[in-house]
Parts: C-alpha cells; structure tokens; sequence
C-alpha cells in the first residue's frame, strides 16, 4: 500500500464514523434532505478550500480568502446597486479583480523571496480595508436573477435539494482534482512543495507556478465571494471573518501535510463534509452552544496533526529496514 | 588530437567566469565537447566543477563568456532552458523529489498528455520501460522517496538521459552505485555515445575515468589548466594536473600488523538486529582500525547502525572495558564513547544554512549540553584546525557550509564527528566524493587518530583504501559477517574472493 493515501484513508474513516455516530443519535440525519444542507451551507468554505489545499500542498499558505470574499459580497451589492449593471459582467470584473489580486501576492512571494505567511496576511488586512471603502453598512441585493438562482435546484431522490451552489461547489471540487492529478500544473504544484531548489533544478518553471497558484486561490476567493453572495443576498464588509483558518483546517483534516508537498482535493471535500456534519449535530441536538464545533474541530485538527507526524516517522523508518543499502 | 577532435564541436564554452562573493569560482574557463564523446571534467573539491556546468546550465548566471551551441550562440536561462536545447543534466546536489511518483520524477514536465490531460497510463508504461534499461523492475507509482539513495540516483539519471537530445552532463553519479550499476550505467553513456551524444561525466575515481573518457580536462582553483586526450595520459600525469604537486604515493600490499597485542576494550557478544544483521561477535581494541568490505546492501550499513544504537539490537549485549552497557539509542551510543559519520550524509547530515564553524561544532555541543556553550574562541580554534587538517576549501569558517562545494561539504562533516574526540569512530564511506589529495589527506588522518589510541570501524567500498588503514577487515554478505582477514591476510584478492564466495558459514 502507498503510505500517501494513509491520510485519506484516515479522513474517510472519521467521516463515515462520525456519519454513523450521528445516524445512530438522529436517523434523521441520513436523508438527501441533509446532505443536501451540507452542501449548500459549505459551498463558499468548500470553494476556497480548493484553492487552499493548492497553495498548501506548494509549502505555502493564503490568509487573505476570508477577507476577499467579503471583499467581493460588497463589490458586487454596491456595483449591483449603484450601476444597475447585470450581475454576470459584475462577476466577470469581480473574478479578474480577485485573480489578479491573487498573482500579485504570488508575485511578491516569489520575486521577494517573502514568506507567503506575511504577504497574504498584508493581503487579508488589504482587502478587508477595501470592503470597509466600498460600504461599512450591510448591502442587501435584490435582483431578479438573484432569485432566479437562489430558486433554482435539482431535486434528488429523497427530496433532498442540490442548489445551484451547491453543485458549483461539487463542479470546482471535480475541476479541482483534474488540475491537481491530471495536468503538468498540478505535478509542479507538488513539485515545489516538495523543495522549490531542488523543483527549480529540474525544469519546473517557479515563478510562473508560484504565481498561478496564489492566482487560483484568488479566483476561487472571488468565486466563492459570489457564492456567499447569493447565499446571503447580501455584501457585508464584516462578513466571514476567520473563514481562512476554517478553510486551512479543513485541507490539513481532509489529510493535506501542512508542510507541503503531499495531499489530495478529494480529502479537502471530505474534511469541509466533516465540519458541516458537526455543525448539524449541534443544531440537531439543539442544548449544545455552537462553540462545541470549534472544539471538535481542535481535536481533530490536533489527533491530524498527531496522525501525520506519526506517519512520516513511520515510513521513515520502514524505508530504512525495507531499502537500507550496503 | 584525435579525430573527433577536428570535427565541429557540439558544445564551446570559452572565457566563462563567476564571481561568488569571498571567491573566483571560475576564472576565463574555456571548454569544448564534441559529439560523441565522453569528457571527463577533473579536479579537487572546490575546483569549480560543480559550477561550471551551472553556468553551461544557466543553474547560475555566468559572469562572462559565451556558449555556442552547434556554432551557434546560446543562453539557457535554467534548467528547463537548457532542457529544450536537448542538455539533460544529473546535478551533484539534486535528489529528486521524494514526495511525487517515480514516474512523476522521470517525467516532471514532459509527461505525455492527451488532450491537455496527463495521461497516467502512458506515462507508467514509459517509466516501466524506461526503468527497465536500467535492470530496474519497480512500481513507477509509488514514492520515489520509498527507495533507496542508490535507486533514485539511477532514477536520476534516467530522467537526465531522456531529456538529453544533444547533451548529457553527470555531476559525480556514480558517488552512490554499486559496481554493477556502474557497469550498466557505462554501457548506456557508450550506447548514447555512439548515438552521437557528447556527454560530460565528473568524478573522483580515476579508474571510472579512464575506463569511460575519451578526453579528460582539468581545472584547479576555477583555472583551466588543460584538456588532454585519455589515452596519452597516465594517472601520475592526471593526479599532477589536478593538484599541483607529487602525490607521494605509499602503496600497501597487506594490512597492518603494526599494533600492540592488547586487551580488546570493546566487546558486542551475538550482536544482532532481526530483519537487518544476523547476530556476530566483535571485539575491538584501542588504537584498531576495523575495515568492513562486502557489496552495497550487503549489510555494512545496518552493522553500523545497530552498533551505533540508530536501530536498536533485539540481541547480544555490548560491553565496554567489561561492564556491560546499554545501547538503545544515538543518544546511550554518544554517551558511551561512539560517533558515526553516516553514508547519506546529504540527507542526515549537513544544515547548509549554519556556518562551517557552526557545523564542525553541533555534535560536540549536543554531547556536553546546550547549557554550557563551548566558548566562541575555542570553538572558532578548533574550526581553524580542521580546516586545515581536512583541507577543507572555504573562504573562512564563517561560510555557510551550503556554498562550500559537494566534497568540502563532506570533510566538514567528517569534522563534525571528529570534533567530538569519540572513543570509537564509525565512519562509513569517509571518502566518497573527496578528492585523490583530499583522500590520502583523511587516510592520513586515520592513522594519526588511531596512534592516539582511538578506536575505528571503517566501512568503504574502495578495497585498497580499506588495505592501506585496517588491522583487520570483516567481510559481510546478506546480511552475514562472513569472514575476517587480519594482518597480512588482508589483500584485496582475498577480500573480492570472500565477498564473492559461496556461503562457507562461520559469521565472525
Ligand atoms: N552559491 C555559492 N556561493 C558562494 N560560493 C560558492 C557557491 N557555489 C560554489 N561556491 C564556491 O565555488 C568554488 C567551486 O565550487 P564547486 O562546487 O564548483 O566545486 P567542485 O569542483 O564541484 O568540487 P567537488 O568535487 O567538491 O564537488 C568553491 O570554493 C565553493 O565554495
Ligand atoms: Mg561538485
């Protein structure tokens, strides 16, 4: 077996278990009804986790999606309010706006030779301030083609509704994995996660990677801004405060070695799954505080963190006694 | 000349030049490579090997001096520059990436697609038969860093020959290989010879150079000081350009018998590891030097590690002056007198970033404690010794260790060990990628620390090497110590007929 997938498998396992742990309490909660509820709850977390794990898994990190997607709620409320412009060309200028904001930060990661940790931190308190120029006051957007998609969803079987943003999410996630297993983008991603001198003197094109990847992160910050925009109907400068460290920790429970190099987009959906269905079990249960999912979401961050070191000391040492020379 | 001599030249490198701060790297280096052939590049650590076939890289932007490739003027601005030109490279330093694919590895952007899609089955098909070539029967999905060093420098080297369409340049590939490995390698660099490809190859065995080369240049201190055709020069005239100097050379036929009789101070009784190193005796004595032989694999290593507590040993006990002792770990090993210089020195050694100074002195701090630093006068002192006493090539010990060249890396490392006076040195492989001067150098040495009444255990694949220092050789093989050979037994032909000869059962 390959030790990679080990911390997949492990995600997968604590899905199902917790899946069951919650089924057995309420068998309610094994319905399309709710799953469909997951879904639509963690698109916009789901999007920017995408990208999250992308950046990750090159060794680096983007702090700044949480304020991009408040960002983009206001951009879009204000501009759908005071233009009177359709709300596809706003979503268009949007996600250039996003994506290039994205490629400068790769940019100055990789021309200065910065930590990604700063220059997207720089980039978190930027594009709050931004949101704050636009507009301090909740916007509330009333279009007809925000209706129209809002109304909209697949019915599955079982009555449960997929939602447009919902599918959106499940699209990006398909997408997602394409880029990072199927095309030469995605090996380099991996590539400098595993030493960028070392990728550097193999042929992999540094900069233009670094930069598109950061340039991903923002695109998807700015798709994700539109997703959270119709599930709200609102641009609030505000909003989603934090939603960077949410989405950070659901790659590293989705499996993702936060030191780069190793991870799956598949494990990442796993993890967003895994922090929605504690999410439901409070609300289901009704007497525990919402806190409790920060809490559960520390232990298991901690037990992942726990399991990953483990496991490279493991295969560290299987290495030596399975392939030790002379 | 030769004939190949007159033709076009493939490569033409003239008045190349780098400055690094502190250093002249490489000082108006000029170079040709004609098509079809192998050209060795010579010289000491720290000569400016590694760096000249940067700059023909464009790894490092070049000071000066041009490049023509086929006549024509080129500029490859990094590696995948020079990729596209058909210059396929294997650097000294490089490792792969251990965390993709084998086939990833081989194929890290060239692999094949169909419509814009990676297509893993392709490219599993093409690394399998690739690896093939190479007598390799591994599953190209899994981690490269699953394998040993030895196999991802076969990998390596596999990648840099598919790349090269025109050009093949090897760093030292051959510091990790095992003799079969070598051969197989020598026969791909001629097939790709006869192909037409000119292939540049740098190493510190002489006898690798000689049998493969067809020209050999030399450069010392980032000077070119000749290019000579292999067949006109002898390995006297060689090591003379190289260094500058004689190399008084004190061939040994036999071993030492030259030590005192005296009561072994070190004793492992039925020693052993399950799974790594079946269980054997060893007593040593002070002031002994212990040579080990036997095939990479063989179990040198293991022996070595389990001795040293890295692994721990589920039999025997150890002894030392004949109390028993505990060795379950690095940690009771140090305590009890031991260091050990490891063979993978770049992966569990060296910290580039710290100073010279910084690196000789790690494990000796580490031994007496972080809370009584060694004072900064004696430690800079000591590092001055060193230096000095390896030859290690460095602007001065302030340097990070990181810009020193591959085989000074090594010596400071050596040092590191040194440093910390122990009782009982393991050292395996102490001259892998050091130069001939720099070898006799810490042969040398040896010697000297064993008259202060240290004790060695030596692990070497170079047979006259491990004649001109040991008391007394084990032999290993599969896992077995399978014979010892004191004194004047100790000749090479001995040692290549017990490493090759049946199992004849005694482990030692
Ligand atoms: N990045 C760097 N910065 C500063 N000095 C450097 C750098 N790289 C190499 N040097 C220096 O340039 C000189 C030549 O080094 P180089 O690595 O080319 O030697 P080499 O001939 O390959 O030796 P070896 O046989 O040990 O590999 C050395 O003195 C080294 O310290
Ligand atoms: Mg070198």
């Amino acid at each position: 077996m390959n030790s990679r997938f080990l911390p997949l498998l492990a995600t997968v396992a604590i899905f199902i278990l917790a899946y069951a742990v919650c089924y057995a309490q309420f068998p309610a909660m094994l319905s399309t009804r709710v799953i469909g509820n997951l879904f639509t709850d963690n698109a916009f977390l789901g999007i920017i986790a995408v990208g999250m794990t992308f950046v990750i898994i090159s060794g680096g990190i983007d702090l700044s999606v949480g304020s991009v997607i408040a960002f983009s709620g206001v951009f879009i409320s204000v501009m759908l309010r005071d233009t009177g412009l359709h709300p596809i060309p706003v979503f268009a200028v949007l996600l250039l706006i996003t994506t290039l904001f994205g490629a400068a930060m790769g940019a100055t990661i990789h021309f200065l030779e910065m930590p990604a940790f700063i220059v997207t931190l720089a980039g978190m308190f930027l594009a709050r301030g931004m949101a704050y120029v636009l507009s301090i006051d909740s916007v509330p957007i009333t279009h007809d083609f925000y209706s129209a998609i809002q109304s909209f969803y697949w019915l599955m079987p079982g009555k449960g509704r997929l939602t447009f943003i919902g599918g959106l999410m499940l699209v990006v996630f398909i997408a997602g994995m394409l880029v990072a297993h199927r095309t030469r983008f995605g090996t380099n991603v991996y590539a400098l996660g595993g030493g960028t001198h070392t990728a550097q003197l193999m042929g992999v094109p540094v900069a233009r990677t670094t930069i598109a990847i950061y340039a991903l992160s923002g695109f998807l910050a700015g798709l994700s801004g539109i997703v959270f925009s119709i599930y709200t109907s609102a641009g609030y400068s505000l909003a989603t405060v934090g939603v960077e460290l949410d989405a950070i920790a659901a790659v590293v429970i989705g499996g993702t070695l936060l030191t780069g190099g190793s991870g799956f987009i598949a494990g990442t959906l796993i993890g967003v799954l895994i922090m929605g269905l504690i999410q439901i079990y409070i609300i289901f249960d009704g007497t525990l505080s919402s806190w409790w999912t920060k809490i559960v979401v520390g232990m298991l961050l901690f037990a992942f963190i726990v399991l990953q070191k483990g496991l490279v000391w493991f295969t560290g040492r299987n290495r030596a006694s399975a392939a030790g020379t002379s | 000349m030769s004939e190949v001599a007159n033709s076009r030249p493939l490569l033409r490198a003239t008045g190349v030049t780098k400055i690094f701060p502190g250093t002249v790297a490489l000082d108006h280096v000029d170079f040709t490579l004609q098509p079809a052939e192998v050209h060795a590049l010579l010289g000491e650590n720290g000569a400016g090997k590694s760096t000249l076939i940067k700059c023909l890289t464009g790894a490092y932007r070049r000071d000066d001096g041009d490049i023509l490739l086929n006549g024509e003027p080129v500029d490859p601005r990094g590696t995948l520059d020079a990729q596209s030109y058909g210059i396929g490279t294997v650097y000294q330093e490089v490792n792969l990436l251990p965390n993709l694919s084998v086939a990833e590895n081989l194929f890290l952007g060239h692999q094949p697609t169909r419509f814009g899609m990676i297509s893993g089955r392709e490219m599993t098909r093409r690394a399998r038969e690739t690896l093939s070539q190479y007598g390799l029967d591994i599953d190209p999905a899994r981690s490269l860093g699953d394998f040993s060093v030895a196999v991802q420098q076969v990998i390596a080297i596999a990648r840099a020959v598919n790349l090269s369409g025109k050009v093949l340049i090897l760093d030292e590939p051959t510091a990790s290989l095992d003799s079969g490995e070598v051969k197989m390698l020598f026969d791909i660099i001629r097939s790709l010879r006869d192909r037409g490809i000119g292939i540049i190859f740098i190493s510190h065995f002489l006898d690798q150079v000689f049998e493969i080369s067809d020209r050999v240049t030399v450069l010392r201190n980032g000077r070119l000081i000749g290019t000579e055709d292999a067949a006109n020069i002898d390995r006297v005239q060689l090591v003379n350009m190289m260094l500058g100097r004689e190399l008084e050379h004190e061939t040994r036929e036999t071993g030492k018998t030259d030590l005192a009789p005296g009561a072994p101070w070190l004793e492992f009784d039925d020693f052993g590891k399950k799974g790594r190193i079946a269980p054997f005796d060893l007593k040593i004595r002070p002031g002994e030097v212990v040579g080990m032989a036997g095939l990479l694999g063989s179990g040198r290593t293991e022996t070595a590690e389990t001795l040293f507590g890295a692994v721990t040993h589920d039999s025997g006990t150890a002894r030392s002056r004949g109390e028993e002792i505990e060795l379950r770990s690095p940690r009771d090993a140090v305590a009890a007198g031991f260091g050990f210089c490891p063979e993978d020195r770049k992966i569990d050694g060296i910290i580039a970033d710290l100073s010279v100074r910084e690196n000789i002195i790690l494990a000796l701090q580490a031994r007496i404690g972080w809370a009584r630093p060694v004072p900064r006068r004696r430690q800079a002192e000591m590092a001055e010794d060193f230096i000095r006493r390896l030859d290690i090539r460095t602007s001065d010990a302030e340097k990070p260790v990181g810009l020193l060249s591959g085989g000074n890396q090594q010596k400071v490392l050596l040092a590191r060990w040194l440093a910390t006076n122990p009782k009982f040195l393991i050292l395996d492989e102490p001259t892998r990628g050091i130069d001939v001067g720099a070898h006799a150098e810490i042969i040398h040495l040896i010697e000297e620390l064993c008259a202060e009444g240290m004790s060695l255990l030596v692990i070497s694949s170079e047979l006259d090497e491990l004649v001109a220092y040991s008391h007394r050789v084990i032999v290993v093989r599969d896992r077995h110590h399978v014979a010892e050979l004191v004194g004047a037994d100790i000749t090479t032909d001995n040692m290549v007929d017990a490493i090759a000869s049946a199992h004849n059962g005694s482990a030692t």
